[in-house]
């Protein structure tokens, strides 16, 4: 069970409190676990990633571990203590003023 | 007893005013989708219970929000707004080529008989319907897809398409307008457009009166005539009387005629009103006095209408979807302003008062006559 904790907007979208579980079959990725996570709450689909090429939107990060994973190919594992469910996927509302 | 409804879409969220047909005393609702810009929000003319919000923002985009119990409950529809192949190009500021990419949705126009069916207005500039009440977005290719496409360039707040006329006589005919492309008209349902330009004279462009390229503000209609449009443009003050053939100006005797809105009465359709403001680099209301202007005669000659309004140390603007009417005997006009106040007039713009005076930069107004 992979962890994720959506920024507040993304939260009262999905209608959900803090941190959302998902279930990744296989190798767990940052495509994997935003795939589950638009899957289990559709409202969110083009908020977190652009809806035809998949690109992370400009102004959202992907942090986990106290690692910055905003650029990291998406298909690559993550950490392994958010595999383990230990350690959440932070998805994070860039600092950008306003 | 009937009441109204004003629909506000504000920098940081919507809010829903409402009143009954004294219109003094109001109820304000909100912020709904607080922290987001709320472009527009507006009501299904045949199911007025029937809402639709544009909810975007820089971080998480595009959403389009509906309400089938008149703003009490949202629900979160299709934000699909895809450019039909060939996307193709459009002009940057630099004149160069790029690539239409979708920013967001300015301006949401119901159908007047279905409420399943809404059309959307888009940046970079672009028409889309939904015939299943918001859950799927189709473009009507042919307005993007005109031969003057490729050369249209945005103006400073984008190249937006922001407002949506739907003729209430024929069914096929609508009218969109574009910064900085201009007004367009299609006669076959959205299937082709007709640039609708002649007669517009903008010295911000190399050619005055070229066929495209003017940055029309805001285009407004009487229903009981449909081939007669009132027009803001970037400039001037404009009209036409064959749905387009043909504009002339009618600024008249405005102190200046920049301005964004534009608003005809609901029962006078030579009855017209605007808010001019400074310049073009100085988007405020002259000498620090907030006057909208009237006219009674189709244009040309123009009242300031001020009793009520701030007549000094006033510095705020007035958006292009921030002004509008409604339809009770004794015409209601209601405006917003980039500094957080929607001002109501029961009695056709004679007297205002403030609904309320601190919401976020207002940036549309719409009226619904409840039953």
């Amino acid at each position: 069970m992979i962890r994720v904790v959506l920024p507040p907007h993304l939260r009262t979208l999905a209608g959900v409190d803090r941190e959302v579980r998902v279930e990744v079959a296989g190798t767990v990725t940052q495509r994997m676990v935003l795939d589950a996570v638009e899957q289990q709450y559709p409202m969110l689909l083009g908020t977190m990633r652009d809806r035809r090429t998949g690109k992370r939107r400009a102004l959202v990060r992907f942090f986990a571990c106290e690692e910055d994973l905003s650029n990291e190919p998406p298909d690559a594992p993550l950490p392994e203590r958010v595999v383990r469910g230990e350690e959440p996927f932070l998805v994070v509302g860039a600092m950008a003023g306003g | 007893m009937s009441g109204v409804r004003l629909l506000v879409g504000t920098r940081k969220g919507a809010f829903i005013l409402t009143s009954d047909e004294a219109r003094r005393d109001w109820a304000v609702t909100g912020p709904h989708f607080g922290g987001w810009e709320i472009y527009h929000v507006n009501g299904s003319p045949a199911d007025p219970d029937r809402l639709w919000a544009s909810q975007s923002g820089g971080w998480f985009g595009q959403l389009i929000q509906r309400s089938d119990d008149g703003g009490r409950s949202w629900q979160p529809v299709g934000n699909d707004f895809t450019y039909a192949d060939p996307v193709g190009d459009h002009l940057w500021y630099d004149g160069t080529p790029r690539p239409w990419e979708f920013k967001r949705i300015w301006h949401l126009e119901p159908s007047r008989t279905d409420p399943d069916t809404v059309y959307a207005g888009a940046e970079d500039a672009a028409l889309y319907r939904s015939t299943d009440g918001g859950q799927k977005w189709q473009e009507l290719t042919g307005l993007r897809t005109h031969p003057s496409g490729s050369g249209w360039q945005p103006g400073a707040g984008g190249l937006c398409l922001h407002t949506i006329i739907l003729d209430p006589a024929d069914e096929n005919r609508m009218y969109v307008a574009i910064s900085a492309a201009g007004a367009f008209r299609t006669d076959d349902g959205g299937a082709s457009w007709l640039p609708i330009n002649r007669g517009l004279r903008s010295g911000q462009i190399p050619d005055e009166d070229a066929e495209v390229g003017h940055c029309v503000h805001r285009l407004a209609m009487h229903p009981s005539r449909p081939e007669t449009l009132f027009m803001q443009k970037h400039w001037d003050v404009m009209r036409t009387d064959d749905a387009g053939g043909n504009w002339r100006e009618v600024s008249g005797d405005l102190p200046t005629d920049f301005g964004f809105p534009i608003a005809v009465h609901a029962h006078e359709p030579e009855t017209v009103y605007v808010v001019p403001v400074t310049s073009d680099s100085e988007h405020w209301v002259m000498d620090g006095r907030l006057r909208v202007y009237r006219s009674r005669t189709g244009g040309g000659e123009w009242e300031p209408l001020t009793a009520g309004l701030p007549q000094e140390n006033c510095y705020v603007n007035v958006l292009r979807d921030a002004m509008a009417v409604d339809t009770l005997d004794d015409c209601g006009v209601y405006f917003g302003t980039s500094g957080g106040q929607v001002y109501a007039s029961a009695d056709a713009g004679d007297t205002w008062t403030a609904i309320v005076r601190d919401l976020p930069p207002v940036l549309s107004v719409e009226a619904q006559v409840l039953p």
